[in-house]
């Protein structure tokens, strides 16, 4: 079976300096894959890259088989949470509302979201255990219950491929593993494939099937225990790590 | 009432409550996208678009409502370029439109009596051609708003998001700004040039203050924009002062009001 994201010697430069240099992966069907490095490492711009917000000045994507430029509907198999920070906490919506904006595609442009497509919305609500806050206002919900709110609008549209961008970032350590272990138990329900980034490598070492550590080039990659013994992780972080501890010190 | 026995004074009525209206509808945008700079922006430049009415020799509201959308669609478009800030291209066309407009008008021999109206408005001077141009550009631009409000919403909250599902966010955005760009030009034929951007944030503004959620901010805005329209129109009126400065001043009321009530 092809891989679900194939990627090839994938190089993204901004103003003639490389922001991502000879990226190659393979990702299967039902993989739950965590992307790391350091801040600036280029993690964002390959997940910009893999949505076709973006394009590649060298090498080649592909997703279902498809160029991201190219997917056309199979888009809508696509769900993605963007980073919370960057958004307006006071904007007027209600928990609902944030979860239906996840329905809209071109193919519902300048229509009205239909009575199974809002239901796919509450469904999607409920998987993430926040129907009864429907009616809240988003911007009073906790940042754990937010991201839960994130996740549902990247879920109500049924996908087969999940991209997150730094899921953990800005959440205590137990809303973390509260928000991973419920993304862990609905990749497994739904045979979902995830790709998330993150800079906090602890984190999603612990829940992630392969890890792929980048900073421009990918340093190392494989199975979590792997990655995190390998030397090349320092190289990549250019500090050394201790994972109980974090930093150790370094350039 | 003796005020509504009238003509020019019906059809000011009418004036009053369709640009507010629409204006408070097209405020909930600029305030949840603060556009209210861009909005500024548009009505001063525009100035440039009347005065090129006023020496062709048509309606400076034809000339204007081109002019406007062009500088509107042109800021949108190098903005989304990336290439210069929008609040500096906003600030060239603001100061540069109205230099244009100052420039053309002095061409113009004698004195020019209208120009007076349209930089600080007359709503008293509305003429039923007028309010037929008014009524086309609120079905455009209601249109506009109705057909992609849900994805005009998801755009404001979340550009990152729309783009990722495909929508044309760009496209959308462009299109906001035409509508934003039609809707100055109503707006200043009501309250003038100077006070246009007044009309297209107060109104949301106190929506926005009052409320958790788009719903009502969008009732309340559209509240706003046409009680603060009827009441400026009435104080015009009965105190004999501009009905320009009037609704604004009435919007105005509103708003700081508004910081007594609770969200």
């Amino acid at each position: 079976m092809d891989p679900l994201v194939e990627i090839r010697e994938l190089d993204f430069a901004l103003n003639g300096s490389y922001i991502l240099e000879k990226i190659n992966l393979e990702i299967e069907a039902g993989e739950m894959v965590g992307i790391i490095g350091p801040n600036g490492a280029g993690k964002t711009t390959l997940l910009r890259l893999l949505l076709g917000l973006i394009w590649q000045t060298g090498g080649e994507i592909k997703i279902f088989g498809l160029s991201p430029s190219r997917l056309g509907r199979k888009r809508e198999a696509i769900g993605y949470m963007p980073q919370r920070p960057a958004l307006d906490r006071r904007f007027p919506l209600s928990v609902l509302d944030v979860v239906f904006m996840g329905l809209h595609t071109p193919a519902t442009l300048g229509r009205p979201l239909t009575r199974e497509r809002r239901e796919k919305g509450r469904r999607s609500l409920e998987q993430v255990g926040l129907a009864a806050l429907q009616d809240r206002p988003f911007g009073e919900l906790s940042g754990g219950e937010q991201q839960r709110v994130f996740l549902a609008r990247a879920l109500c549209r049924e996908p087969q491929l999940l991209l997150l961008d730094e899921p953990n970032a800005g959440l205590d350590l137990p809303t973390q593993h509260h928000f991973f272990n419920l993304l862990q138990q609905l990749q497994k329900e739904h045979n979902l494939t995830v790709i998330m980034v993150s800079h906090d490598l602890a984190a999603i070492a612990r829940y992630a099937h392969r890890l792929v550590c980048i900073n421009r080039t990918m340093h190392v990659h494989g199975r979590p225990g792997e990655v995190l013994s390998s030397p090349h992780l320092e190289k990549a972080y250019r500090c050394e790590f201790d994972l109980l501890l974090g930093w150790k010190g370094g350039k | 009432m003796e005020i509504f026995s009238y003509a020019f004074m019906q059809r000011a009525f009418l004036a009053v409550v369709l640009v507010g209206l629409l204006c408070s509808t097209l405020s909930f945008f600029v305030v949840l996208n603060r556009l209210s700079f861009m909005g500024a922006g548009i009505s001063h430049s525009i100035l440039g678009g009347i005065a090129i009415g006023v020496l062709a020799g048509i309606n400076p509201l034809y000339s204007g409502a081109v002019f406007a959308v062009f500088v509107a669609l042109l800021i949108g478009y190098l903005s989304k370029q990336g290439k210069i800030q929008e609040d500096t291209l906003i600030g060239i066309f603001y100061a540069s439109g109205m230099a244009l407009g100052i420039m053309l008008i002095s061409f113009k021999q004698g004195y020019y009596p209208e120009l007076f109206s349209f930089l600080f408005g007359n709503v008293l001077a509305v003429s039923r051609e007028d309010l037929h141009f008014l009524a086309v550009v609120m079905v455009l631009v209601l249109l506009y708003l109705l057909l992609f409000f849900k994805e005009l919403l998801t755009v404001s909250f979340d550009e990152e998001l729309a783009r990722a599902s495909g929508l044309p966010a760009t496209f959308l955005y462009l299109g906001l700004l035409a509508c934003l760009a039609l809707t100055v030009i109503v707006a200043v034929k009501v309250v003038g040039v100077v006070l246009a951007s007044a009309l297209l944030v107060i109104p949301a503004a106190t929506g926005y203050r009052l409320s958790k959620n788009y719903r009502p901010m969008l009732g309340l805005s559209l509240l706003v924009g046409v009680v603060s329209g009827l009441a400026g129109l009435f104080l015009s009126y009965y105190l004999n002062i501009p009905s320009g400065a009037a609704i604004v001043l009435c919007a105005a009321a509103i708003f700081f009001l508004s910081f007594f009530a609770r969200r």
